[in-house]
């Protein structure tokens, strides 16, 4: 298409988009004088509208799918969720959903705390931040890619006198440096799906600090002298007085990694493809639904992964609720 | 009093629709900047050098436009592009060619979506075929269809069609059965390639006994983890079971879990999970499943070490040698073909691509046409021989072996024109998505890394869809 008919296009769109924000706002200008509830209404509206046809219809689609055959046709009832709480694959993708749902949100928030106490106040604080702050600046691909070179595994019985093999992955050259046999990180399970988590640890921990460190810095400093006065130590102030006052941000923190991994996707697909028991919910979705053609069973597994996001975020808006009304 | 504050609001509300209007405006248009670029290249229109007469019957079709979508990119999109220069010229139409890694699932999305391309390349019958269940596949003009009785096989003919209507018309061609080899290490070390399966084991035993290990693999290659040792496996159906058993196997009359098909299962694993055998230059058994396919048989080249004897890997596996290696009958690396049971028997396996329309325009006819002539076939086979140093073959039987530079090639070409030759398509491409694309590909890797065959064949039976 030449440049010309898509500006034209555009401006169109523009205009239209401007006499509906226009009218809109007209309306709701007009109703006012009857009370604002009423002018309420005409901006939630679009909004309403835009959801219903952007979030809500996929959904029950979705749901709807979830009942149905591979190619979306036939109604099969719970099969397909028959399928992935009973087939032996599938129930290692659940397996390993719920490892990457458990561990990383507590290791990453326990490190990320540790570093932001550890720094506080500290020399050079915005240096150490900022370096523990970096991977978040990396895409998930992006950092899949650097840590698969980290591990990258050279077996050395491929190799022979004259042609030793020589490990490109760092960690394992350290391991061969210190004496030990090079490990293949991606391959044994269920150790691989640790390793993976390592990645988003590593990217998730940076995230932690920095929403940590801010609601340390956000105590009263009252609080710490009195505290202080009264002869409290440096654990007993973290007990009673630190992590009291930063309760609802870490529950925050928690609950978004969690709901970040249970939608891990990026990582596993670029580091294992879901190979060698690595896969969890949201890549067999993806493959089962794109690459096998069987959108039944992606459907259903996509219904799964929404279900089980459901309690961390109405637990995550009470926390907010209850913070609020204190 | 109520009536002026009113006003005064009325007047804000629209001051701040006034202010989104123009920073919408402000992003769109600095938006249109980044994309605008790409749209500049206009066709020049009017004949070139070359001789438009050939051209005449696709009329005057100036200022159309025709979209195709591949998953072929770069280096190998340049000769697609290349090869319609001359179509464009003389026509006056103008090819617009997209591609990435992700068609095979995009293409789908896009076909369900109705926002389809004029033209997509598909690797795949399978594919095709659930491309056509889409309903948004245009069947092809009579032209196409006369072009593909006259230029290719009926074998061919039938890989583009779906339920016995013909929809697309071949284009690319690979042959599968292929092992890697180097000339001059046989050479020196004495080696003779293998004429029948007998004798390739044969000559795999004399290597370990020599003390060198024979064969290197791997299947790894991200989301599609496994693809290599599919092929490995219907070599060997095709080989020990025949071309019948093995179209049983594809339409799914013959399972997985048959012992016809156990059995090629076992002969692969005489092979790939033979300690003894594999991964030359690699590692363990395993490590099959860690190596990326495009890594594995470099080893072959004695100037990279030959590490490695013996890689088998589809012709286009050429491209992954480094710029300057000699492959040639007597160079450091060529490939010879896989043999059949007896010297007699000539199966093959090999894959190609298909020229699906959306569109029945008529200068999306009128390219698709062009598509399916030897003129076209020659076009593309010269302009990979000197864009891409050739990789690039097809069934059409006008194509003048004269155009193709790459030793490979011809060997290709070769074998595909032997009159003995069983010619099969790839099987997990024409398997349904479940199997071919999925657990054929995920249960081969699990059996690499120890899974047993029964339990292999059992799970991968069980994806295959019902009814």
């Amino acid at each position: 298409m030449d440049v010309a008919p898509k500006l034209l296009d555009m401006v169109w769109a523009i205009l239209i988009f401007g006499a509906v924000i226009v009218g809109i706002l007209g309306l709701a200008a007009l109703y006012e004088k009857r009370g604002g509830r009423r002018a309420g209404w005409w901006f939630l509206g679009p909004s309403l509208v835009l959801l219903a046809i952007g979030l809500v219809y996929p959904a029950l689609r979705t749901l709807w799918n979830s009942f149905r055959d591979a190619g979306g046709g036939k109604f099969i009832g719970i099969d397909n969720y028959t399928t992935i709480f009973t087939n032996s694959d599938e129930l290692v993708v659940l397996r390993n959903t719920v490892l990457w749902t458990l561990v990383t949100p507590f290791v990453a928030t326990a490190i990320g705390l540790l570093y932001a106490i550890l720094v506080d106040r500290a020399k050079g604080e915005a240096v150490a931040k900022a370096v523990i702050f970096l991977p978040m600046a990396i895409s998930l691909v992006g950092a899949s890619i650097i840590w698969k070179f980290m591990y990258d595994f050279r077996d050395p019985s491929g190799g022979t006198a004259k042609h030793p093999i020589q490990q490109i992955g760092l960690i394992n050259q350290v391991i061969v440096w210190l004496g030990g046999k090079p490990y293949n990180f991606l391959l044994n399970s269920p150790w691989n799906t640790f390793f993976l988590i390592v990645v988003m640890i590593w990217i998730q921990a940076g995230f932690a600090m920095t929403i940590l460190s801010a609601s340390i810095k956000a105590i009263p400093a009252d609080i710490v002298e009195a505290a202080r006065l009264d002869g409290v130590g440096g654990f007993e102030m973290f007990r009673y007085v630190t992590f009291p006052s930063i309760r609802p941000a870490v529950v925050v923190v928690l609950t978004t990694i969690a709901i970040a991994c249970l939608k891990v996707f990026d990582i596993v697909r670029t580091m294992t493809g879901g190979n060698f028991d690595t896969d969890v919910i949201a890549n067999t979705f993806y493959s089962q639904t794109f690459s096998a053609n069987n959108q039944g069973l992606g459907a259903a597994l996509a219904v799964v992964l929404f279900i089980l996001v459901i309690p961390i975020i109405v637990y995550n808006v009470r926390q907010l609720r209850a913070s609020e009304g204190r | 009093m109520t009536r002026t504050r009113l006003r005064a609001r009325q007047g804000v509300a629209l001051a701040a629709s006034a202010a989104a209007i123009a920073l919408v405006f402000a992003g769109c248009s600095s938006d249109d900047n980044g994309g605008g670029g790409g749209g500049t290249g206009t066709s020049t229109g009017g004949g070139g050098g070359d001789d438009c007469s050939v051209y005449k019957q696709y009329g005057d079709l100036k200022g159309k436009t025709v979209t195709i979508y591949a998953g072929i990119i770069t280096p190998e999109d340049q000769p697609y592009i290349d090869s319609f220069k001359p179509f464009e010229q003389c026509t006056g139409v103008k090819v617009n060619y997209t591609a990435d890694k992700n068609f095979e699932q995009q293409i789908l999305v896009q076909a369900k979506a109705g926002n389809a391309p004029d033209i997509a390349i598909v690797p795949q019958p399978g594919l095709l075929a659930q491309l056509v269940g889409t309903g948004k596949v245009v069947k092809p003009p009579q032209a196409v269809s006369d072009n593909v009785d006259k230029f290719f096989g009926a074998d061919w003919k039938k890989y583009g069609t779906v339920d016995g209507t013909f929809y697309a018309a071949p284009s690319g061609a690979s042959v599968k059965s292929l092992v890697w080899y180097s000339p001059v290490a046989f050479k020196d070390a004495g080696y003779e390639v293998p004429k029948t399966l007998d004798e390739l084991k044969t000559l795999s035993d004399k290597m370990v006994a020599d003390g060198n290990k024979p064969w290197c693999a791997g299947i790894n290659s991200g989301e599609a983890t496994g693809w290599p040792l599919t092929d490995w496996i219907e070599d060997f159906v095709l080989r020990l079971d025949g071309g019948d058993v093995f179209d049983k196997w594809v339409s799914g009359d013959v399972k997985f879990t048959d012992p016809q098909i156990v059995q090629a299962f076992d002969a692969v694993g005489a092979y790939l999970k033979n300690p003894d055998y594999v991964n030359a230059g690699i590692g363990d058994v395993k490590s099959i499943a860690t190596t990326t396919f495009q890594e594995a048989g470099l080893g072959i080249d004695p100037t990279a070490g030959g590490t490695c004897w013996m890689h088998r890997q589809a012709s286009f596996y050429a491209a992954n040698f480094p710029k300057g290696t000699k492959i040639a009958p007597d160079g450091d690396v060529y490939a010879f073909y896989l043999p059949g049971k007896t010297e007699s028997d000539h199966p093959v396996l090999g894959a190609g691509e298909f020229v699906t329309a959306f569109s029945d325009r008529p200068e999306v006819q009128a390219l698709q046409t062009f598509w399916s002539t030897d003129t076209w076939a020659n076009l593309k086979a010269k302009a990979s021989s000197s864009d891409t140093g050739g990789g690039w073959i097809s069934g059409n039987k006008g194509l003048d072996e004269a155009n193709l530079v790459n030793p490979i090639d011809k060997l290709s070409v070769e074998i595909l024109k032997d009159p003995n030759t069983v010619f099969r398509f790839d099987a997990s491409d024409q398997m349904p998505a479940a199997v071919g694309s999925g657990a054929f590909w995920k249960q081969g890797t699990s059996w690499i890394t120890g899974q047993s065959t029964q339990d292999t064949v059992t799970k991968i039976q069980a994806a295959w869809p019902k009814s």
